[in-house]
């Protein structure tokens, strides 16, 4: 539905050069919700205003719904009718909400209609239509001063949609609001995804968002996509960020002699009682050391680490049977003791710490 | 001088002023409002991004509002005679002081408009709205409060002005008071045309402030002054300041 391939963006001021994307290729999927996570400066504000040519890419190219934007794009700075038309088919929703103060509710809803020409009565019906579906029937005549931030996002969304759009661009939708109010914007993004058929592209800074809505994620450093793909494909992925951010597991060796596995559950081995069976199976005491399992997209998914008494090579036998049970298992060499809690998405600034104090070896490579 | 004296005078410098700066008012706002659009448009980063153009709108605007009205009348008179035919009298002063509040009302214009957020211009940039649709849409009916206070401001400052205009025959309240109060030593008359100039301004200003603040929808109840608000506002932040400082003991 949105393919970005080669996307470049370089800034000039003053003679010196930033370059916020450097090649991005991006493929969103049509109905599924694709979550661009990064840091601030990580170029993931510019990504989202490349896809609708706000920002006009250096180089690349930007495909919506079929369509090459970036050839509509003309010369000048200003966009061509073509280029607007084509922006009047993707809704996007801010952080800042950006709502005219001057509007009531239900004409902000009706501002992408008047552009597109539509009649008085069309509009108002249309606009009311959304504002129900969005929850907000009863604020159609309030201004925007008179709402709460989560009530003004919901304004926002009701816009985006009103031009019917196959695609919605988030720009950091729910940065500025509390974690409640994130959660029901995100439910309701969610939903429209579901009820509307919505792809939805959404850049953000918080892991929960992607946790909670995203079928895939992208992660973004120095303006490069690093790690992307599915949320089931990353878990999959030995040593992948996103997946160990998204699913933290820490906790060490209790001693010598053990062996550590990280088993990651992913669709229906998640629902097995494998651990059990395990510990029947082969009458062997099993520690969990830490776990995360959540409902991603709606599928099971997650990650387990725990120990087993003996070294690897006591235990080949257990690891191959949960091998049998379809769960990916990574062997963690315990070389010191490894610092806690340094999963956060922050800790993407320093890898290589991450990655000397607990070295994941892959299984395979033994 | 009886007040059944002085009563002609001042009911027909009222009228003068009236039409003096009722005019000039009109024509500055509408031409003044497109330059000031014009110039946040065309300014860099703008939508209409042209740096000749906004060197020389900009230049124009400078020179004539560093120049002082009183030469910029004389400046004009050949301007004027061609426009209405005479230089003296109260339409012959409308060309000058509409020339002269212009470039006076653009500047105000340029900032109210550049005091829109550019977040909004980027919305409608998105929906698919082109950069008419921006000015009309979103540009003009934000900066409104503050485009209100700017013509407030103007006919103020048309009003000082119009004092000027008594020089080439205008006539106005200003006038009044410079003749009759000022060289015929009238004090008493040039009290009044001042008290009356007082009264008329301050009925301006407040009806100005009343228009802007109820285009400002700013939540809370409309047409309740900032002041009271203040004051409202600042009853439950000291009770809760306290609360916070109870819970910290």
């Amino acid at each position: 539905m949105i393919t970005t391939s080669g996307l470049t963006k370089v800034y000039r001021s003053r003679g010196r050069e930033v370059t916020a994307l450097d090649g991005v290729d991006l493929h969103v999927r049509e109905g599924e919700v694709y979550g661009v996570i990064g840091q601030s400066g990580a170029g993931k504000s510019s990504l989202i205003r490349c896809v609708n040519l706000l920002e006009r890419p250096t180089s690349g190219t930007v495909t919506v719904a079929g369509q090459d934007l970036t050839a509509l794009a003309g010369r000048g700075p200003r966009a061509g009718r073509e280029l607007r038309q084509a922006r009047s088919r993707i809704g996007m929703v801010f952080q800042h909400f950006n709502l005219l103060s001057s509007r009531t509710v239900q004409d902000n809803v009706e501002l992408p209609l008047e552009i597109l020409g539509r009649s008085g009565k069309e509009r108002s019906r249309k606009a009311l239509e959304l504002l129900d579906l969005v929850g907000l029937a009863d604020k159609a005549k309030a201004y925007p001063a008179q709402l709460s931030g989560g009530q003004k996002q919901r304004v926002g969304i009701a816009r985006a949609l009103a031009g019917d759009p196959k695609v919605l661009l988030s720009d950091e939708a729910t940065s500025a609001l509390d974690p409640e109010t994130t959660r029901s914007i995100l439910a309701l993004l969610r939903d429209l995804n579901r009820q509307l058929g919505l792809t939805v592209l959404l850049i953000t800074h918080e892991m929960d968002v992607v946790k909670s809505i995203c079928d895939s994620a992208a992660l973004m450093e120095h303006g490069r996509v690093v790690e992307s793909g599915t949320v089931t494909e990353l878990l999959a992925t030995p040593g992948s960020e996103l997946a160990s951010a998204l699913f933290p597991v820490a906790g060490d060796a209790s001693g010598d002699n053990r062996t550590v596995l990280d088993i990651t559950f992913q669709g229906e081995s998640a629902t097995q009682p494998v651990i059990s069976q395990l510990a029947r199976t082969y009458n062997i005491d099993i520690s969990i050391l830490g776990a995360a399992i959540d409902t991603v997209g709606g599928l099971q998914v997650g990650r387990m680490r725990i120990e087993l008494p003996g070294r690897y090579e006591d235990n080949v036998v257990p690891i191959g049977f949960l091998r049998e049970q379809g769960l990916h298992i990574e062997t963690v060499e315990q070389t010191q003791p490894a610092p806690q809690a340094h999963q956060t998405p922050q800790a993407h600034q320093a890898p290589q710490v991450d990655r000397a104090s607990s070295v994941l070896v892959k299984e395979e490579a033994k | 001088m009886t007040w059944s004296q002085m009563q002609p005078l001042l009911e027909q410098a009222c009228w003068e002023t009236l039409i003096m700066v009722g005019w000039s008012t009109l024509i500055s706002v509408a031409l003044g409002l497109p330059i000031g659009v014009l110039l946040v448009l065309t300014d860099k980063g703008g939508l209409l991004q042209n740096s000749l153009v906004n060197k020389v709108t900009g230049q124009i605007v400078n020179v004539g509002r560093s120049m002082p009205f009183i030469i910029l009348m004389v400046a004009l008179m050949s301007f004027t005679r061609w426009i209405t035919g005479t230089t003296i009298g109260s339409e012959a002063a409308i060309v000058p002081l509409a020339i002269g509040g212009i470039p006076f009302f653009a500047r105000l214009v340029e900032t109210a408009v550049r005091e829109v957020d550019h977040g909004l211009v980027e919305a409608v940039q998105a929906m698919g709205g082109n950069t008419w649709t921006i000015v009309r849409r979103v540009l003009v009916p934000e900066a409104l409060p503050s485009l209100i206070a700017s013509i407030t401001t103007t006919i103020v400052a048309l009003i000082g002005y119009s004092a000027m205009a008594g020089t080439v025959g205008g006539g106005g309240l200003g006038d009044l008071a410079v003749r009759y109060g000022y060289q015929r030593f009238e004090t008493g008359l040039m009290w009044i045309t001042v008290a009356v100039l007082a009264v008329v301004i301050s009925l301006i200003q407040f009806a100005g402030d009343y228009a802007a603040r109820s285009l400002h929808h700013r939540g809370g109840r409309q047409g309740s002054g900032p002041r009271l608000r203040l004051l409202k506002a600042k009853e439950p932040a000291t009770t809760t300041a306290t609360a916070d400082l109870g819970k910290a003991g």
